[in-house]
């Protein structure tokens, strides 16, 4: 049988066709596949969230180690003992901060309207730990990750992601060589908080000096640096109310 | 009775060498640059490919006949794109981590000229068996030149190989850093990937004279 395919009459019904028939492949798989995706999604936060404190399975030369999938959640359970929310300067224990999406409180935050900023606190070796996340810019796309600290504002650990950041550049800054020098290092100067500047002059690369409030930059990697120590930034003047309150404690 | 007729292996094999999507027709060229800073990005989006122009080949010479010539493009794109988008979530769903690295790449894969070039040549005109081969063909053609410049540009630019120092290391200053060699950060910037292209271009046409262009 042959069809005449150029009469428009039949393009029109295989274009009409094609979208139904594509339309409804897609949005049967996504809804089928969407819980397994969700719970994927929740492993890696709460994966993310115990690498930052610190609490990982990496050994000196290994790689990036989380917690596998399988145990993460109990261990998140154990390690993790009260989620807060930070809203109007003001602390609440909240059981759900670890659904909250931080891109939308910080841009809520920007733009002067009420933010909920989750707040993770977990134990390590007996002493308490803050973890907070973080968002920001790289080159391309978003970055963001974790930030976790002693109540002397002493990193205990971080994390970052990137969306689409370039593939041996910016892309390493999830490497173990760029996260593990933020351990140690310290959010204060002095005072103030002055966060962890990814510096091209650190002149540092084995990050001996754990005073001055730098890291050694990644050469070829500067706009994903510098959106990095802008996030620290901005996570700790959204913070800082919070920051306080632990220090003071 | 072979398994491959002559012809048949001549459209695996002409893409691999004689006729390379990237190095003869010059395709591709966008990803070739985008991806190979490290060679581990090259090889994944390198499997990707032969999925996707396997699988989409055999999809669009299936509907060869249906198909409108005057919306064949869209028809074409909205097969790759699915096809990818569909790789995508199962991988999230099945294989969490695979798809992490994944993901940057689905966009490029969309947008291969590759896959439209070769949905558009062959497999419009052409049987599924041979749409088949065809397409795996030239998706293993732009594979290999994929991970050769990959190969080059992590080895030349970050001494190492799928992320594992093969050269030493460049802090402790071990290996051939102790004598002073140094990374070339060049190289893992996007125009080094013109040039080890333009490298193998001339090995390439320098061994078979019979590419070169008579002007």
């Amino acid at each position: 049988m042959a069809i005449d395919t150029d009469k428009n009459g039949y393009t029109i019904l295989f274009a009409v066709v094609m979208v139904i028939v594509v339309g409804s492949v897609l949005a049967f798989l996504a809804s089928g596949l969407s819980e397994r995706i969700k719970e994927n999604e929740r492993f890696e936060k709460q994966q993310n969230i115990l690498y930052a404190m610190g609490v990982n399975e990496n050994t000196p030369d290994s790689g990036v180690n989380f917690i596998p999938t399988d145990v993460v959640e109990d261990k998140f359970i154990e390690r993790i003992k009260t989620q807060y929310v930070l809203v109007n300067g003001k602390v609440n224990e909240d059981e759900t901060a670890f659904a909250i999406d931080v891109k939308k409180q910080l841009a809520a935050l920007k733009a002067g309207d009420e933010a909920r900023l989750p707040i993770f606190v977990g134990e390590k070796e007996g002493k308490e730990i803050y973890v907070l996340p973080m968002y920001g810019k790289g080159l391309w796309d978003a970055i963001w990750g974790f930030i976790s600290v002693d109540k002397e504002m002493v990193v205990q650990g971080v994390y970052f992601d990137h969306k689409a950041e370039t593939a041996g550049l910016g892309a390493n800054i999830k490497m173990r060589f760029f996260m593990d020098d933020f351990i140690g290092e310290s959010l204060l100067d002095g005072k103030s908080y002055s966060g962890i500047t990814v510096s091209k002059t650190n002149n540092d690369p084995l990050n001996d000096d754990k005073q001055d409030n730098e890291v050694d930059a990644i050469a070829g990697a500067t706009i994903t640096g510098n959106g990095v120590s802008s996030m620290i930034k901005e996570t700790l003047k959204a913070y800082k109310p919070y920051l306080e309150t632990i220090r003071n404690n | 009775m072979a398994l491959l007729s002559k012809k048949d292996t001549n459209l695996i094999l002409d893409p691999l060498a004689d006729n390379n999507p990237i190095t003869i027709q010059v395709l591709g060229i966008c990803s070739a640059l985008a991806i190979t800073a490290e060679l581990k990005a090259s090889l994944v989006m390198a499997v990707s490919v032969i999925f996707v122009m396997g699988v989409g080949n055999v999809v669009i010479s299936l509907m060869r006949n249906i198909i409108p010539s005057k919306i064949r493009i869209i028809a074409q794109l909205i097969v790759v794109a699915t096809l990818v988008i569909v790789v995508d979530q199962v991988l999230k769903a099945y294989q969490y981590e695979l798809s992490k690295t994944l993901s940057v790449f689905v966009g490029l894969i969309i947008t291969n000229c590759i896959i439209m070039g070769r949905f558009e040549a062959f497999a419009l005109g052409n049987g599924v068996w041979r749409s088949f081969l065809d397409g795996i063909g030239n998706a293993l053609g732009y594979g290999v030149i994929l991970i050769i410049i990959g190969f080059f540009r992590e080895l030349l630019g970050s001494g190492t190989l799928f992320g594992i120092q093969v050269l030493g290391d460049p802090i402790a200053k071990t290996g051939l850093y102790a004598i002073g060699y140094e990374n070339n950060g060049f190289m893992i910037i996007p125009p080094a990937a013109l040039i080890v292209v333009g490298i193998i271009i001339w090995v390439q046409r320098s061994r078979n004279p019979a590419l070169v262009e008579e002007n």
